[in-house]
């Protein structure tokens, strides 16, 4: 299985994200994660979904995904050639006595400190999976008391967009 | 309107008519395109139907619709009243399959939409251009669990091409010209359009026609020309090619192109269930069906293919048996309308994306290039091949030995009689096998079956709405007793709105095709498939439950019995006379006739029985 991000350019009309999704479970798909948000036209939103599948099934899900109304655009991000975040909230025991340690693993992990009280300090950290998981396992021997982890957002590095001119070339609508 | 090309489907004369083309109901349309302001949501919506070439709609009204039902009452789309909802949709089908208009069915909130269910997935394994319109509670109520609530365009995602909630009034004619759109271009579909009650009540403006707003949705209709000529380069070079002729060609309305093109390679042609009719039976070059109960002949040539030429077709696994053993030797151009066919389940060489009629038209052009190189294949071997294997495994039935009636002789007869011009429906089971094999189709549009889906009790209510569509046309469905007691409703309709069709049952007092897998694969034991009451031995007792002739006149039809050799021709031809009321032979066939060849499931296409115990010998080394 090889993971793959695909930024999906859909209308901005209910009852997509339940179009996509059930077209993931019915097909036999699997999601690893799933973000949606606005874009620069407010006609249009953005799903980045990344997927776990091998190239020939990742195939049949973007044929698939092609073929919903709703879906104007699908382009496969290479890891390499895009940028890809995700974003953590994490509230971690800190007593005063760990405060320091908790504050010092912040900074090694440009995380910023949003919420403070007397047992606990709450992190946010963006960044790659990867390093999210590292500042976990930083954090984990100091207590996590509990976070929240939103999907990948990615976009392709470079001048072109994937809605304006000269843009990514789309996963092929043809075989 | 739109600059989407229409086309690659059944469905181009809607097509046409969404586009401006001339249609013969022009002038109605026209009128119905009228401007009008101040008027209800459900006039709205009957005038879109109207200026959209809407000619009829089957449906039931009930709550949550009945707005609509009000304007309907004076438009000229005339309204059959079915009598289940299902049946409703499957005359939608029927008529879509026939005419090659597309079909609509209209239903109520809750019950009257989750009952188009079966239709609605029934049309969309089988690419049926559809539309259904059904009612929806009012808006403030959606989401509280109202009085005959369902959620049906979240139940039916994934059983259309596309569906849409209207709620405000405003949008109507917009939806319903998309999805007419949606439902006749590109890869035909059915699409629903639910829409609230008070968007029905509300007060409106009506123009037309509408702007489509489908950013999404471009169809790929026009074939690459570089792998047209890739694929005729293979055509022209294969020893032993097969044109795998599928249902998209009956869409693509092909058939002409396709004998063009089968006339010019000299390639032999098998036509899938879906595609029977698509390419003549009586034509030298046809080897009939291929799949799980198709000939020896169809079979084994694509298993031993140098080349497949798939035109419309998926691939289906009632095709090609275990995936992995098929055709193993042979290279394949894919052709289909929808790209996520390609590949899906087999390979392609040559992937090409577009119409079946326009990507054939091109292959031809590219082959005569070829040809002018002198660039062309021997394919007198390949056939002497071939012709060997239909002289010795032709398809063929035994008689039963309690000298019972052959249900197969019964359905060559009726296929004789009534001809290549009649229309024939099926249901599901060995009945829609030996009509797919035994009747001789010459046209298409003239076998309707639920193929993909396999919809027992498809037979009467597609057969209504194929008359409907077609009155001229003699049409027959052929069903079985346990078909034709989930659906044989609509046999009242057919009497009260004046469509006379004709129904063959081949009663065989058993749920056939599963008591031949009970047969053959669970020993014998026949776990609740008899319908037919027997004693304690087994033996069929001396009353018929039902009485199928007594529930045709009760349902105001004529009903005739036949149940011996002798009398099979002229009932049949009885029932050909009878022209102003439908009519029902209840054909008493023998329990135990079997349909073959077969593949059985999961099994490999090279392991087809041509008989029961009898494996063909292929004879390897001459190919």
């Amino acid at each position: 299985m090889t993971r793959h991000t695909l930024s999906v350019l859909v209308e901005n009309k209910s009852g997509v994200l339940a179009r996509v999704s059930a077209l993931f479970s019915r097909r036999g798909f699997n999601i690893e994660s799933l973000a949606v948000g606005p874009t620069e036209n407010p006609d249009l939103s953005r799903m980045t979904i990344v997927a776990d599948a091998e190239s020939q099934p990742l195939e049949q899900i973007t044929k698939q995904l092609n073929k919903l109304v709703e879906v104007i655009k699908i382009v496969e991000l290479d890891a390499t050639a895009a940028v890809q975040r995700e974003l953590l909230l994490v509230k971690v025991r800190a007593p005063m006595a760990d405060r320091t340690q908790v504050l010092q693993t912040a900074e090694l992990f440009r995380a910023h400190v949003v919420d403070v009280n007397t047992d606990t300090v709450t992190l946010e950290a963006t960044g790659t999976p990867d390093k999210l998981q590292a500042l976990l396992a930083v954090l984990a021997p100091l207590g996590i008391k509990e976070m929240a982890q939103s999907g990948t957002v990615a976009l392709g590095r470079g001048p072109r967009s994937m809605s304006g001119a000269g843009t990514l070339r789309p996963v092929e609508r043809t075989a | 309107m739109t600059s989407t090309t229409p086309g690659g489907s059944a469905t181009r004369e809607a097509a046409e008519a969404l586009t401006g083309v001339e249609t013969t109901a022009r002038s109605l349309e026209e009128a119905a395109a009228e401007p009008l302001t101040g008027i209800s949501g459900a006039q709205s919506l009957v005038r879109s139907l109207e200026a959209v070439g809407v000619d009829v709609v089957f449906g039931i009204p009930g709550g949550a619709i009945l707005p609509a039902y009000d304007p309907l009452f004076d438009s000229h789309v005339r309204h059959v009243l079915v009598r289940h909802e299902q049946g409703a949709g499957h005359a939608a089908t029927g008529y879509a399959q026939a005419t090659g208009r597309v079909g609509v069915c209209m239903a109520t909130s809750g019950p009257g939409a989750t009952n188009l269910v079966t239709p609605l997935a029934d049309a969309y394994m089988d690419s049926v251009p559809m539309v259904a319109i059904t009612g929806q509670v009012p808006s403030a109520a959606i989401g509280t669990d109202a009085f005959q609530e369902a959620d049906i365009r979240g139940i039916t995602m994934p059983i259309t091409k596309h569906n849409f909630l209207v709620t405000d009034p405003d949008e109507i004619p917009q939806r319903i010209a998309e999805a007419f759109h949606l439902a006749a271009t590109g890869r035909p579909g059915p699409v629903l359009v639910d829409i609230a009650k008070d968007a029905l009540q509300a007060t409106t403006d009506f123009s037309w026609p509408p702007r489509l707003d489908l950013p999404g949705y471009k169809p790929t209709t026009r074939p690459h020309g570089k792998q047209v000529r890739e694929a005729a380069a293979l055509v022209a070079a294969a020893r032993r090619p097969v044109l795998y002729v599928g249902g998209g060609v009956i869409k693509a309305q092909a058939s002409a192109e396709l004998a063009e093109l089968a006339e010019l390679t000299g390639a032999p042609v098998v036509t899938t269930l879906m595609a029977r009719g698509a390419f003549p039976d009586s034509h030298p070059q046809n080897l009939g069906m291929p799949g799980m109960h198709g000939n020896v002949t169809a079979v084994t040539a694509l298993q031993k293919a140098d080349l497949l030429v798939a035109l419309g077709a998926r691939f289906d696994d009632r095709v090609t048996g275990q995936l992995s053993s098929f055709a193993p030797g042979a290279l394949v151009v894919h052709a289909d309308i929808d790209p996520a066919e390609i590949g899906k389940n087999r390979k392609a060489d040559v992937p090409i994306v577009g119409d079946a009629r326009e990507t054939i038209a091109e292959l031809v052009t590219a082959l005569r290039a070829e040809r002018e190189a002198g660039r062309t294949a021997d394919l007198s071997a390949w056939w002497a091949q071939l012709d060997q294997w239909r002289q010795k495994y032709p398809l063929g039935y035994d008689w039963p030995e309690d000298g019972a009636l052959s249900p197969q002789y019964v359905i060559e007869r009726l296929g004789a009689i009534a001809g290549p011009d009649a229309i024939y429906a099926s249901g599901v089971g060995q009945h829609q096998m030996w009509a797919a094999q035994f009747i001789k189709y010459e046209k298409p549009g003239t076998w309707l079956n639920s193929g993909g889906l396999g919809t027992m009790g498809y037979a009467v209510p597609a057969a209504m709405g194929a008359k409907y569509g077609c009155p001229d046309t003699t049409v027959w469905a052929i069903d079985g007793d346990g078909c034709f007691q989930m659906t044989n409703q609509e046999l009242a309709t057919c009497a009260i709105e004046g469509i006379p069709i004709k129904v063959a049952i081949i009663n065989n007092g058993n749920l056939g095709m599963v008591r031949q897998w009970q047969t053959l694969f669970y020993e014998g034991r026949y776990s609740n498939t008899k319908l037919h009451p027997v004693d304690d031995q087994g033996r069929p007792k001396p009353v018929r439950i039902p009485d199928f002739v007594a529930l045709a006149e009760a349902l105001g039809c004529v009903g005739l019995r036949c149940e011996s050799k002798d009398d099979v021709d002229a009932v049949i031809e009885k029932a050909m006379a009878i022209d102003d009321a439908p009519v029902v032979i209840d054909f008493t066939v023998g329990a135990d006739a079997q349909v073959w060849p077969m593949v059985a499931a999961g099994a490999s296409n090279d392991d087809i029985l041509a008989a029961r115990g009898i494996r063909p010998v292929f004879g390897e080394g001459q190919v």
